[in-house]
């Protein structure tokens, strides 16, 4: 096994250029329970976790090494939640938005945050940057759209982020466990609401008929708020797993989605 | 030579003595198991089956042979001896052959010269399988009289019945022990044809007989000597390991050394057995419960481990701390092919718990009676027989004083504070503090003491008199539980010396301890100590010509007579007791005898927090009021009732191995959920102290009784919370929030009594 422990960003760009299936090790919180329980035994590794360019963030760009430990202490309420419920403070130590987005798991706990404010994925490798939005970059479960020899370099937000922001995740245990469901809603001044949840489908799913509908109410009645929650129940796609239902996933993405709106109108 | 002040003993009994290896393991000074390392040693890995049920058609160890630094494949057909091992009966092979019986199963053992290898090479092993369906429904077992053991018992007048009648159906999911300590191990070769086996384990003869007879080796070549212990809660009560290792030892010639890690332990011990069982309860309108009849299936999976002792416990304990006037049990213990089942904390209890205590819930609402009230009605005492076995109860039974004592206990104030991890959901941010529900769950919960049906149930100590003080040598295990501890508190008392040590003797050195489990060693080890102490005292002023012993030595009058060290000049002082309780019987065809040696008791209400809608639970408080006969040491006690509360939460609302066809999906802690310190309730006890008849100065065991009625009672809080039935535990967030309160399975109906109603 190769591994490149590169100490900055175009040391890292020549590392993935040239070892283009190299396996990238920021916190390593996933990709060591590969090694260690699931046989993973990657041939070349490029530790990016001494990168200094990459645990940089200026305002609307999130370096990919920022940590959910950094997430969790900063300015952003509705990534600083979904950081907080991540793992143990080890892990949250540990792991990075970057592997986040790499791993793409649908129970990824930032990622309803990312795909509610339609945040964009920045890639880069030697041969120049891509930059992708949230669904163009998580292709499936697992699955991202990071081509070989490209390094997740971080993650853009738009101009301006919705002035009010929740989110809230669902499972049996009081910290350290993975999503049943998560869901973040976000909504500024001019009533512009935006639903996105977790872990009820094969990537996160932005409930946008339930957020066209909520987005024209000023002033949300007890009608519409439920109407609001069984637009979202309707959107999303769970599945039946070892962790929860598809009926109680779909049930509590309604539940969960009207709760935080409620936070977000209050 | 004179000395005026004779100093008292420290840390005699009743004292809270703290812990020998407290401060090294919260340092990571101590050694497990795991720690363990020999010159020239190899690491063994283990082939599993990914089948739950498969025929064996060939085995290529070719593979894993070419891979550079891989010593040796072994299968059953280098097994020599009976090739088979089990507590209970020895049905189990030491590597499968033929058929796979569940998933997971050893096939083939490896040793390399490094862990990594040994590994690869376990991956590289070729077996070809034939995949047959796996028998996975325990009920559909018991149908096809797939069953290792079944039990009828009825006791008490068959025509009896009550007013009352309420009935329900219940279940119970695969709970794990869950130690944090994985199973590990190192055998080390004599060069002569034996092995010394270094294991974490909870019985040492249990294991030394199983493995001399799987390799049929003449008993003295093969040691066992206890390693550190991370943990077992009934998990480390059957082989795993240890026949393994010691044939890769053999094989080699070099020391072979494994560690299981997280994955493999789920599948490497056997679980807490799952259960289904069907009530029926029958009251006079006064609340005297009249009759009992129950049906319980518990799974036992692949082989036999101790599933007829644990349907057993079920079945006697199967009314509870409670009197009826007629009884009817049915029990089976299903043969599947799901993991094996065997013991864990509680050993059988916990699951009937949870049915009959949610059934006097029930018989109380349908009562219009107070759920305490009822139960006091009921309780259980010296004197009483228990209604199933029909035994009287000679020893202590303070069911009354422990149900009064946690109903007076103070409730908490409902919670104020603003930190969301205070809430249901915790971290989550789920849970406004509007949307919350408090409930209230009480329970109480019953279960026999050391080992029961006629089973020879001893332990051996060795008390001996050095010029240092007195040692007290024992092959019991200490699980972490504070064993040591407690014998040296009862070596000091029953000898009057302050320098008290306990030395651990491996298999060849001295006879059985008896497991650490059954809440048995401070009873039974702690029995051997007492009397071995006292007969070292004894021999010593005997010697000495004096009236007291202290670690100066001999003293008359005042006055010391002999040093301890003067003392050993006619030979050492020792003396070997083999401590036995009071003999059991087997059970006659109708489950009726004097089957158990001894009960114990508990209660436990519980404070819970719900979120109704999103089924979310916290636990708030869980206070407790437990029999411990006299507590020896209260710390020690305190840390078993939190540490056994904590369990019985666990099962309460997350813990669960979830099976699909036979196949665990969560065998991870990823996945396995345990409680965290989020989600610890906040715990009160009270130490009933009724000394029982036969335990040291009337110590009883208290290891078990905190997670028997645990779980029931956080059941019984989601209930009065949210109304939902919650018929089956671990709660999950569907079954309370879609769980109807409006059609709960239980009715409440008036019986067709066969007599005129006065």
């Amino acid at each position: 096994m190769d591994i490149t422990l590169p100490r900055d960003l175009e040391a890292a760009l020549a590392a993935a250029a040239a070892a283009p299936d190299a396996t990238i090790l920021a916190g390593g919180t996933d990709l060591m329970v590969g090694v260690n329980y699931h046989g993973v035994r990657p041939s070349a590794v490029v530790a990016i976790r001494r990168v200094a360019e990459l645990q940089e963030w200026e305002d609307r760009f999130i370096g990919a090494g920022v940590t959910y430990r950094r997430l969790e202490a900063g300015p952003i309420p509705g990534l600083a939640q979904a950081a907080r419920t991540v793992g143990s403070p080890q892990i949250r130590s540990a792991g990075t938005i970057g592997g986040n987005l790499g791993t793409a798991s649908p129970a990824g706990d930032t990622l309803p945050f990312l795909a509610a404010v339609d945040a964009s994925v920045v890639l880069r490798s030697t041969a120049g940057e891509r930059v992708l939005r949230w669904d163009e970059f998580i292709t499936g479960p697992k699955r991202n759209a990071r081509g070989p020899g490209e390094l997740i370099i971080g993650v853009r937000f738009p101009d301006r982020l919705p002035r009010r922001q929740a989110f809230a995740k669902i499972g049996v245990r009081s910290a350290m466990v993975i999503a049943i469901a998560s869901c973040c809603v976000t909504r500024d001044e001019d009533g512009t609401t935006r639903v996105a949840l977790g872990s009820v489908g094969p990537t996160p799913i932005r409930a946008r008929r339930a957020e066209e509908m909520i987005s024209a109410e000023s002033r949300p009645t007890e009608a519409t708020l439920t109407e609001f929650s069984r637009l979202v129940a309707d959107e999303v796609r769970p599945i039946t797993d070892h962790r929860s239902t598809a009926e109680y996933r779909r049930y509590a993405s309604g539940v969960m989605a009207r709760r935080l709106l409620e936070r977000v109108l209050s | 030579m004179t000395t005026l002040v004779r100093p008292g003993i420290v840390g005699g009994v009743g004292t809270s003595l703290l812990r020998p290896d407290g401060i090294p393991k919260i340092k990571g000074e101590f050694a497990f198991s795991s720690d363990l390392e020999a010159e020239g040693m190899l690491w063994g890995a283990t082939v599993r089956s990914p089948h739950p049920r498969a025929r064996i058609v060939a085995i290529d160890a070719a593979p894993a042979l070419a891979i550079s630094g891989v010593r040796t494949v072994l299968t059953q057909d280098d097994v020599p001896g009976s090739g088979h091992f089990g507590l209970e009966r020895p049905d189990q092979p030491v590597l499968a052959f033929g058929e796979t019986r569940y998933w997971g199963q050893p096939v083939a053992i490896v040793a390399a010269e490094d862990h990594e290898t040994a590994r690869r090479a376990a991956d590289a092993v070729r077996i070809e399988y034939e995949v047959l369906a796996p028998l996975v429904d325990p009920a559909e077992a018991v149908r096809l009289g797939s069953t290792f053991r079944t039990i009828e018992i009825r006791n008490g007048d068959p025509d009896a019945h009550g007013e009352i009648v309420v009935t329900g159906e219940y279940e119970v999911g695969m709970q794990d022990q869950a130690p944090l300590g994985t199973e590990s191990g190192l055998a080390i070769p004599d060069g002569m044809g034996g092995v010394d086996l270094h294991i974490a384990t909870q019985w040492l003869h249990a294991d030394h007989e199983q493995v001399v007879a799987a390799l049929g080796l003449p008993p003295d070549q093969i040691r066992l000597h206890n390693a550190g212990v991370g943990g077992a809660f009934g998990s480390r009560e059957d082989i795993s390991l240890q026949i393994h290792l010691c044939l890769l030892a053999l094989r080699t010639g070099r020391p072979v050394k494994m560690v299981y890690d997280r994955a493999e332990s789920f599948v490497g011990h056997v679980h807490r057995h799952p259960a289904r069982m069907r009530y029926r309860h029958e009251a006079d309108r006064d609340g005297t419960l009249v009759r009992v009849e129950a049906d319980l299936v518990f799974d036992g999976g692949a082989y036999a481990s101790t599933s007829s002792a644990v349907l057993a416990n079920g079945c006697y304990f199967a009314v509870g701390p409670y009197r009826a006037k007629s009884v009817h049990i049915t029990g089976a213990s299903a043969r599947t092919n799901n993991p094996t089942a065997g013991a864990m904390r509680g050993f059988g209890a916990p699951q009937p718990c949870f049915a009959y205590e949610a059934q006097m819930d029930r018989l109380a609402a349908a009562l219009g009676m107070d759920p305490v009230a009822l139960r006091l009605r009921n309780a259980l005492g010296t004197g009483d027989r228990i209604p199933t076995t029909n035994q009287v109860i000679v020893g202590s039974l303070p069911t009354r004083e422990v149900i009064e004592s946690v109903a007076a206990m103070p409730l908490p104030d409902p919670e104020t504070a603003d930190d969301p991890r205070s809430l249901p959901g915790g971290t989550g941010l789920t849970t406004p503090p509007g949307a919350v529900r408090r409930g209230i769950g009480f329970a109480v919960g019953i279960k026999n003491l050391a080992f029961s049906e006629s089973f020879d149930d001893f332990s051996e100590v060795r008390g001996v008199l050095t010029a240092d003080g007195l040692e007290l040598h024992t092959a019991a295990c200490e699980n972490g539980q504070g064993m040591v501890t407690v014998l040296e508190q009862i070596g000091r008392s029953a000898s009057g010396l302050q320098r008290v040590t306990v030395v651990f003797a491996d298999t060849s050195k001295i006879g059985s301890a008896g497991s650490t489990s059954a809440s048995r060693q401070t009873q039974m080890t702690g029995g051997a100590a007492l009397r071995a102490a006292t007969a070292v005292r004894e021999e010593a002023l005997r010697r000495g010509g004096g009236d007291h012993l202290d670690d100066a030595g001999v003293w008359r009058g005042g006055r010391l007579v002999a040093p301890l060290a003067g003392l050993l000049g006619d030979g050492p002082i020792e003396h070997l007791e083999r401590f036995r309780h009071p003999p059991t019987a087997k059970p006659d065809a109708f489950g009726r005898g004097d089957v158990h040696a001894g009960f114990v008791v508990a209660a436990h209400r519980a404070v819970v927090d719900v979120d109704p809608e999103l089924g979310l639970v916290r636990v708030v408080r869980l206070d407790t009021a437990q029999d411990v006969g006299r507590a020896l040491n209260p710390l020690s006690i305190l840390g078993q009732i939190e540490g056994g509360i904590m369990q019985g939460v666990g099962l309460a609302v997350m813990e669960e191995i979830v099976l699909e066809g036979g196949v665990m999906k969560n065998a991870s802690f990823t996945d396995y959920l345990l409680p965290t310190f989020l989600d610890a309730p906040q715990v009160e006890a009270i130490l009933v102290e009724q000394p029982d008849h036969w335990g040291p100065f009337g110590a009883k065991g208290v290891g078990e009784p905190p997670t028997i009625s645990s779980t029931a009672a956080v059941a019984a809080a989601i209930r009065d919370a949210t109304g939902a039935p919650i018929n089956r535990v671990p709660v999950r967030p569907q079954d309370i929030a879609f769980g109807s309160p409006e059609s709960p399975v239980t009715s409440h109906q008036q019986a067709k009594s066969p007599r005129p109603r006065s």
